[in-house]
This record gives C-alpha cells, structure tokens and sequence, in this order.
C-alpha cells in the first residue's frame, strides 16, 4: 500500500524531544506553527529566539533555533540588543501574560514605541501558568485563582488589560493583531498572523506584536476541551479577536 | 593621538568607542550624562547605535542582548541605577556573556546623593545580584588610567566571558585632565563563533542556548564549579600599585580618587620622615590580597581611606590576617577626605 505524507514534524522542531507542557496546552500548537513559520520562510540559521520565564521557560530545548534566555519581562529589552547588534537576523519574543502584562508592561511598550524590528507572540491565558495558578493581570471578573480565590474583584485588583488596544494607542506604526488557538479555524487565522508578524522583520517592517488567546486546563481546573470551549466563549468577547494596527 | 584635555566621562566614552566598542545601550543619571550624550552624537557616524532605554532595568538587559551576539557593547550608570542593574548583571554572569559596565559613583543608600562616593565596593566585589557570581572590577585613579582600564575592560569581558565593572566615581566622571587616547589593538582573544548567537550557519546549523537556568540540582552545581574555576583563572588579573612601600612602617590602602589624596598627604608626611607608603588596588576583584599580606608583618599600622562607612576596609583586614592593626578614616555624603585630614589621622596614629 502506498504511503501518503499528511504531516512531518518541522525540521525547527527539535529531534527526540518530548515537551513538558500539560495536555490541551496551547503552547504545544504555538511552538508548532513557530517551527512551521520557521521552516516555511526558511529562517531557521538566522532566528534568534528569547525565552520567557513561564510554563516556556524551557522553549529553548524544543526550538531548534539559537535562543537566549531572558529575566522575567525582561525579553523585548534582551531582544532589543541583539537585534540592534545582528539586524540581519530574525529576532523573536514569546511571552507569557505575567511576563509581558505585568512585570515587563515598561518593556513591551518601550519596544512597541521605539518601532524596534522585532517580533512578539503573546500567549494570553489569563493565568499564571508555571507558578501554579496565580491571577493575571489579563485574569478576567469573577474568574478564580490562588491569588484571588473568590473571584477577580475590581475593587481590589482592578480590570483585566487589554494589551493589544493599549499598544494600538502608541503612534509608531506596528502590527498589532489578537488570535486564538481555541479551534482549528482560529489556529488557522492565528498562523497566518504570526507568519505576517515574521515576514515583517524580514522587510525590515517594524514591530509586530501578535496576542493569543491560549488556555490552561490545570490551573484553570477543566479538561482541555473545556478549556478552549471557555477560550472561544468567555475569553473572547472581553478581548476581541482582530487586526488593531498594521503598516501601511 | 595627542593629549586633549576631556571631561572624564567624555573619555571613558571614547576610549570605548577607540577599543571597538559601536552600542551603548544606557539611561540618564547624574553625573554620568555625559556618556550617553557623547555616544548618542558619535555612534550614528561610526554605523553604530545609541538606544536610550527606558529604565536601567531594560538598558542591562539590552546589553545582555548585544553581549550576547559577541558585539562589543556597554552601558554606563550610577549608584542607584546599577542596583537597577544587578538583576541583568547576576543573568549575564550566569549565562557568561561579555558585557562592560561603568559605575560612576554617588552617595547612597537609596536615593543618597548626586556628589561621588566610593559607597558601591560592596555592591561590586560581593554581590548586588543573587547567586554565587563574580565580576572584574577595575578601580581607576586618574583619568588616563580610566580610558585605559575601559579598553582593557572589553578585552577582559571576551577574555572571560563575563561581566567587567569600572568602578569610578563623581570626581573622576566630572573633572577635565588631559588623556590620550589611542585607538585600542586587542590581543589574541577567544573567537566568537562558537557560543554567540547568531552564528548558527557558522557553527554548521548547531544551535547555541545562553541560559543560566539549570533546574536539576546537579547540573545547577556544575555549573557554578565551572564558574568558580573561572574566577580562578580570573585572579591572575589581579593589578595593585604599590607606592614607597618598600620601607614602609604605615601603609595606606585607598583606591580611585581618593588614592590621589591620599598620595599628597603621603608625600606630605615623607617630608616630615615618617614612614609611610601605600598599596593602591587596581582591581577590586581580584583583590590584591597576597600583596598586602606580605607587607603586613613588617607594618606598625594599616589606615584604609574610603569615600564610604567602611567597605574596602573589610577585604584589607581580611588580608592583614591579624598581623597589624587595622584603622579606618572616610567620608560620606558626597564629602572628600581633605589632605590635611589624612595627614592628622596619620599623625594622630603614631
């Protein structure tokens, strides 16, 4: 019988590893369509990737790409430097939301703000992943966590952010799209996004900055199916799927 | 290169920018300004960048970012802000990249003062960041020293792979002397193809990881004995001068500016025949331990001079083992101890 070729791990992917995430975890489709965008534009010698501290902390041993390790919120600057040293190279971010909503909002605005030929994938689940569960600045009303065990209240912490349209308000010009990986169909459009977000740094574009909408079935305490059912219905109408700013 | 007459801030900038160095990547603070200012205007011409962060905070980890890639790169702050910095520096140093950072000091603690002090010896020899790391820190007196050390300091950051503090202060930043700066030839040092990023398609499409997390115990543990091994390699940089110490009964230790004080008053009181030389450490770490232990079991008395509480004092006693008594004189605030103040300590010890 004939063999027929329907999928083959990315040649970016690493060879023989197992990741650690949970699973249902997003970040299991976000390093995919990663290594796919890699291999498709052909980059994998020239990209340089920044790791986060999160659940991806480790993303470096899935990736087989030249990767720095970066502070917690600290990896827009990091990638800042070595792209203004290499600018030949395709330099990426890969952030969590503790990461870039909380400990790095200085950095993420200032690299948005200064244009630099950068690319971030923001991976948005409402929750601090790798700590064990804690909130999130992007945690949404009455959504538990460890840290707010009867339910997000403003009074006390405040609105969700919404990164994509605090970013959308700075002048410099930038791509700015929000996605999800909640469905097939939305993984679709969120690889289309982030394909764009790279071939931008390729033509010496600008910053791009794509949000996506991920999940986590252990902290959020459901099975993977619930969890990205929850994704589509109640994560999306707080943070809009969309395109917010994009070069002209 | 004639001697032309510079601020010192002005020359630390263009000694690095003569030794290779095209990135700077800082944020302004008194009473270094200069230094981001002369790079913002020089680095465009030379096909460089001058990125003004938006705290100390980002500027270290920009500087990480280009250390990493192998580029000669630095940043420059005070006091305050290099508290900012000790995060980055503790992730430099465990990831080993090559990085320069200047301290031009100020008062503390806290917010403290925008005139000098020598307060940060701590900070840079012992720590500042978490971890069981180690930074160069070279201590210049006079501004020439200063362009040379900022030269050597890239070399010494390749060298090693890793960070290297100067460690100045608010007089050396803010005086005019007159310097010559050359433009630096670097000697044989390690390629950068092997680790830096960047260099995948060298290194045959083999990737590099720069991290310094090492979550099983063991691999954590051999990591930091290859970074102790390489701080032993590290002590054969240890540089010191020694001043009419030869016949010496009282010996001063100073280092930077209050060195030069010191040196008048010592001069001074030679005069008046008293005995009296001094050890001035070049590098704060590696301390110039050996040097001093052997000269102290000839020592009547050992005065440290420090523009702080009492910091180098600490590493002096350690290194006089016991064998001589061990005093100190220093100021505080942004105040400079006074020729005649070290003159009258000294007097008041015999």
């Amino acid at each position: 019988m004939n063999e027929i070729k329907i999928y083959e791990r990315p040649k970016a992917w690493a060879e023989g590893v197992h990741t650690h995430y949970c699973p249902g975890c997003g970040h299991g489709i976000l390093h995919r369509l990663i290594c796919e965008i890699i291999d498709e534009l052909g980059i994998q010698n020239d990209t340089i990737g920044t790791a986060p501290v999160g659940c991806a902390a480790l993303m470096y041993d899935y990736i087989d790409v030249d990767f720095c390790e970066a502070a917690h919120g600290r990896a827009p600057a990091l990638a800042t430097g070595i792209k203004r040293t290499r600018p030949d190279k395709i330099v990426f971010t890969y952030q969590g939301d503790g990461d870039l909503a909380s400990i790095g909002t200085a950095e993420i605005i200032h690299v948005a703000n200064r244009g630099e030929k950068l690319t971030t994938v923001f991976i948005n689940n409402a929750i601090y992943g790798m700590t064990g569960g804690q909130m999130a600045p992007t945690t949404l009303i009455g959504q538990k966590a460890t840290t707010c065990p009867f339910g997000r209240d403003p009074e006390l912490a405040g609105y969700p952010m919404r990164m994509c349209e605090m970013l959308a308000t700075l002048e410099t010009p930038g791509f700015i799209t929000r996605v999800s990986v909640a469905r097939p169909k939305y993984i679709i459009e969120a690889k289309k996004a982030i394909k764009k977000a790279f071939q931008n740094q390729i033509e010496g574009k600008g910053y791009s900055f794509v949000e996506v909408l991920s999940n986590c079935p252990t902290n959020w305490g459901m099975t993977p199916v619930q969890a990205f059912e929850w994704t589509e219905s109640t994560m999306i109408p707080h943070y809009p799927l969309g395109v917010f700013k994009d070069f002209k | 290169m004639a001697r032309v007459l510079m601020k010192g801030t002005e020359a630390i900038a263009e000694a690095a920018i003569q030794a290779g160095c095209k990135y700077f990547f800082g944020y302004p603070i008194t009473p270094q300004n200069e230094i981001p200012e002369y790079m913002s205007g020089k680095l465009p011409k030379i096909g460089g960048a001058y990125v003004q962060a938006e705290s100390e905070v980002a500027a270290i980890n920009m500087v990480m970012g280009g250390g990493s890639t192998g580029t000669r790169i630095m940043t420059t702050s005070s006091s305050p802000g290099i508290s900012l910095m000790s995060e980055g520096i503790s992730y430099i140093a465990g990831c080993e990249i090559p990085a320069v950072i200047v301290n031009v000091m100020r008062g503390g603690p806290g917010l403290g003062g925008i005139l000098p002090s020598q307060a940060d010896y701590f900070q840079s020899t012992k720590g500042g960041g978490n971890g069981d790391y180690r930074l160069l820190v070279l201590a210049p007196s006079t501004l020439q020293e200063a362009v040379e050390l900022t030269q050597k300091a890239f070399d010494l950051a390749e060298k090693y792979r890793n960070p290297v503090m100067i460690l100045a202060d608010g007089f050396m930043g803010q005086m005019m002397e007159a310097v010559e700066i050359k433009e630096h030839v670097s000697g044989d040092l390690p390629p950068r193809e092997p680790w830096a990023l960047g260099c995948m398609g060298e290194r045959g499409s083999k990737r590099s990881i720069l991290k310094s997390l090492y979550l099983n115990p063991e691999d954590l543990e051999k990591h930091n004995i290859k970074l102790q091994k390489k701080y032993r390699e590290m002590d054969k940089e240890v540089r010191s001068e020694a001043y009419l110490c030869d016949d010496a009964e009282i010996l001063v230790a100073a280092f930077g500016t209050t060195a030069r004080i010191a040196r008048s008053a010592i001069n001074n009181l030679r005069k008046e025949g008293i005995r009296i030389g001094m050890v001035r450490p070049i590098t704060l770490y590696p301390f110039p331990t050996q040097t001093i232990r052997d000269l102290a079991s000839s020592l009547k008395h050992v005065l440290v001079v420090e523009m702080n509480m009492g910091q180098m004092l600490e590493d002096v006693q350690t290194a006089v083992c016991g064998k001589a008594p061990v005093s100190f004189f220093g100021h505080a605030g942004g105040i400079a101890p006074s020729v005649k103040e070290i003159e009258d300590r000294v007097r008041s010890i015999l």
